[in-house]
C-alpha cells in the first residue's frame, strides 16, 4: 500500500511506461514485433519500411500519449488539491470546451494555420471557459459549491459544443478535419504543433511541481494554509496558470480528452496519500501509462478499425465519475 | 525568545507591564461591508495564555482572525512582537506566529506524522526541504502532545481528542513564539476538553509561548488562562485576571448570564454556577 517512502514506486512506475511505450509501438493497422520497434529507436534504418513507419507515425503517436496524459492528470491533480473539489477536473469544468471552441474558431473561421498560435489560443479559450464556469457558479446560490462548478460545467460546455457544431454547419469542408480531432485522438497530429506545445507542457510540469508542496498545505483549508505561511491568493493565481498552460498544450496535440484528469489524481491518492510532493509525479507518470493503454485499446478492440482516443477515455471514465459522485460528493 | 520583542510600538506592554507579543490598536473589521469590530485594542502579554470570551457573535473568533492576518482589518494595525503585521512577509509571519483554526479538515489519508510534519512548512524552502531540526521539531511535537504511538495512523481514523492533540502538534511543530487558537475544545467530551486544556497550559508554562485561545466555556477560561478579554458587540467589555474579570455583575453584563461565582476550593481560581431559572414546585 506504501509507495511513500521505497524507491519501487518509481521503477515500477518508469518501467510500466517504457513496456507500455513499446507495445502502443508495435499496436496498430499492421503490428510489428516489438524486437523491430526497439531497432528502429536504438539503430534506425532508412530503407527499412517499418522503421519508417515508427520513426513517422507511431513513436510520434506514443509521445504524445506520454505528454498529453501526464499533462492533463497533473492539471487535475492540482485543480483537486487547490478547489478541494473531488470532482474538479479540467473537461468539467469547461477548460476542454473552452480551448476545442478557441482552436476551432481560430482555424476554421479566421483561418488560422501557424502551429505557434495555437497553444496561445487554446489558452485564451481554457482561461476564458475557467472563467465563464466559476462566474456562473458563484453567482447561483450557495456560491461555488462542488454541484454548482459541475452544473456551470455542464452548461457551458453544451453551449460551447453547439456553437461548435454550428460553425461546422455553415463550412463542412474547413471543418472536416477537425472533425476527428474534436473527439479526442493522438493521430495524425503533425510533429509541428507538437514541437511549438513542448515548452508549454515542460514549463507547466515544472510549475506544478515547484508550488506542490504548497498545495498540500492549502488542501487542510485556507485558513490553516494562511495560518502556515502560504500566499493562497499568488498560489491560486499560479495554480490557475499552471492548469490553462497544461490543458491548452494537450488540446492543442490532441484535441479534448475528458476524464483523465479527473481518474488519475484518485488512483494516486490512494496510493501515494495526501502530499501533493508525490502526487503531482506519480499523476505525471501514472496519467502517461494510462493514456499509453488507453491508446492502445482504441486501435485493439476494433481492429482492424481505430476508435478515437477521447471516446475510450470517456468511456472508461464516465463511470469512475458516477462512483465518485455516488462516494465522495 | 522574550528579549527579541522590540518596542517599535509605543505603549507596547499591557497594564500589568508584561510585554505584549501580539496585540492591534483602534482595529475595525467585518464582513462584507458588515463592521463587527469597532475600534478594539487588545495585547496578550508574552508567555501567557489569554481567553477571549463572549457571547456568540461578540466578534472573539473575528478579532483572532484579524490577528492571525485571516482577515483584513479595514482600519487600525495589528502588532507582532513588535513589528506591523502588515509589513511583515507572510512566511516570516508563519515563523513566529501559528494559527489552529475552528475545526480543521485533514485531507483523506494524511497520516499524524505528515500532518505534524506540515508545521515545518514556513521554515523550509523549495531548495532546502528537510532538515535534522525539522525532524527533531516534529518529534519533540509529538512526544508532548504524546500522539508519537499515532504516528503512521491515518489521521481520519482518530477519534476526536486524538485529532486536536495531532493538529496542536502540528503547530507546535511550528516553533513559533505566539499561537492562537480558535475554539480547541469545542465538540470533545468533557474530560478530553480537560486534556486539550492542560496541555495548552503545559504549553504556556514550560515553553514560554504566548497563547491566545477563544474559549466557548467559561469555568475553562477562568481555570486555565492568565488573563480574559471578555468582549460583547464587537468591543472589549472588560479585561484582567480571572479573579479580577469574574464576578456577578461582569458576567451579567457581558453574557446577559445569572449567575453566581465561588472560589474553586482547591485552586482560588473562579468559578461560575448559573442559577436555575425554574418555577419553584415548593412556592407553588
Amino acid at each position: 500500500m506504501t509507495l511513500r517512502l521505497t524507491m519501487l514506486g518509481p521503477i515500477m512506475v518508469i518501467g510500466s511506461i517504457l513496456v507500455l511505450f513499446l507495445w502502443h509501438i508495435a499496436v496498430g493497422a499492421k503490428s510489428i514485433p516489438i524486437l523491430t520497434v526497439a531497432e528502429s529507436l536504438w539503430h534506425f534504418d532508412r530503407t527499412e519500411f517499418d522503421h519508417v513507419v515508427i520513426r513517422n507515425l507511431r513513436l510520434p503517436r506514443a509521445i504524445f500519449a506520454v505528454t498529453v496524459g501526464a499533462s492533463l492528470a497533473v492539471a487535475g491533480s492540482l485543480m483537486q488539491g487547490v478547489t478541494r473539489n473531488p470532482l474538479a477536473e479540467p473537461g468539467l469544468l469547461g477548460l476542454l470546451a473552452g480551448a476545442s471552441f478557441a482552436v476551432v474558431a481560430a482555424v476554421g473561421f479566421f483561418g488560422l494555420a501557424t502551429p505557434g498560435w495555437i497553444p496561445v489560443v487554446a489558452a485564451a479559450g481554457a482561461l476564458g471557459g475557467a472563467v465563464l464556469v466559476w462566474t456562473i457558479a458563484a453567482r447561483v446560490p450557495g456560491g461555488a459549491t462542488p454541484l454548482s462548478l459541475i452544473l456551470s460545467g455542464a452548461a457551458v460546455t453544451a453551449f460551447l459544443g453547439a456553437l461548435i457544431t454550428l460553425m461546422q454547419l455553415m463550412d463542412e469542408q474547413t471543418f472536416e478535419s477537425l472533425r476527428v480531432w474534436l473527439t479526442g485522438t493522438l493521430a495524425g497530429r503533425r510533429m509541428e504543433v507538437f514541437v511549438w506545445c513542448l515548452p508549454w507542457f515542460i514549463g507547466g510540469l515544472i510549475i506544478a511541481i515547484a508550488v506542490a508542496r504548497q498545495v498540500t498545505a492549502l488542501a487542510m483549508g485556507e485558513e490553516t494554509a494562511i495560518g502556515l505561511g502560504v500566499d493562497i491568493a499568488r498560489l491560486k493565481i499560479i495554480v490557475l496558470i499552471c492548469v490553462v498552460v497544461l490543458t491548452a498544450a494537450s488540446v492543442a496535440v490532441a484535441g479534448p480528452l475528458g476524464f483523465v484528469g479527473l481518474v488519475i489524481p484518485h488512483v494516486v491518492r490512494l496510493l501515494v496519500g495526501s502530499d501533493y510532493r508525490l502526487i503531482v509525479p506519480y499523476s505525471a507518470g501514472i496519467g502517461a501509462a494510462y493514456l499509453l493503454v488507453v491508446d492502445i485499446a482504441a486501435r485493439l478492440v476494433l481492429a482492424p478499425a481505430e476508435i478515437s482516443t477521447g471516446i475510450v477515455t470517456a468511456l472508461l471514465g464516465a463511470p469512475f465519475f458516477v462512483w465518485l459522485v455516488r462516494t465522495r460528493l | 525568545m522574550l528579549q527579541q520583542v522590540k518596542s517599535a510600538f509605543a505603549g507596547d506592554h499591557d497594564v500589568s507591564g508584561a510585554p505584549v507579543a501580539v496585540g492591534c490598536r483602534a482595529i475595525s473589521a467585518g464582513y462584507g461591508g458588515q463592521l463587527i469590530l469597532d475600534d478594539v485594542s487588545f495585547g496578550a502579554a508574552a508567555g501567557q495564555i489569554t481567553a477571549l470570551v463572549g457571547p456568540n457573535g461578540c466578534g472573539k473568533s473575528t478579532l483572532l482572525k484579524v490577528l492571525a492576518r485571516i482577515l483584513r482589518p479595514s482600519a487600525g494595525s495589528v502588532s507582532l512582537l513588535g513589528e506591523d503585521l502588515s509589513r511583515l512577509p507572510t512566511r516570516k509571519i508563519a515563523q513566529r506566529m501559528a494559527l489552529l483554526p475552528q475545526g480543521p479538515i485533514a485531507p483523506e489519508g494524511l497520516t499524524v506524522k505528515e500532518l505534524v510534519a506540515q508545521g515545518r512548512f514556513p521554515h523550509q524552502t523549495l531548495l532546502r526541504q528537510w532538515t535534522s531540526g525539522d525532524a527533531a521539531a516534529v518529534e519533540e511535537a509529538m512526544a508532548l502532545t504524546d500522539v508519537a504511538a499515532l504516528a503512521d495512523r491515518p489521521v481520519a481514523t482518530l477519534s476526536g481528542g486524538q485529532r486536536q492533540r495531532c493538529w496542536i502538534a502540528m503547530v507546535l511543530a511550528q516553533d513559533t513564539d505566539v499561537i492562537l487558537l480558535d475554539e480547541p475544545t469545542t465538540f470533545l467530551d468533557l474530560r478530553v476538553q480537560v486534556d486539550i486544556m492542560t496541555l495548552l497550559h503545559r504549553i504556556a508554562a514550560e515553553k514560554r509561548r504566548t497563547l491566545v485561545v477563544v474559549l466557548h466555556e467559561l469555568n475553562f477560561a477562568a481555570a486555565y488562562a492568565d488573563r480574559i478579554v471578555m468582549m460583547r458587540a464587537g468591543q472589549i467589555a472588560c479585561e484582567g485576571t480571572p479573579t479580577e474579570t469574574f464576578s456577578s455583575q461582569t458576567l451579567d453584563r457581558v453574557f446577559d448570564l445569572d449567575a453566581q461565582v465561588i472560589a474553586d476550593p482547591e485552586t482560588g481560581r473562579p468559578v461560575c454556577i448559573p442559577r436555575r431559572h425554574m418555577p419553584n414546585p415548593a412556592a407553588a
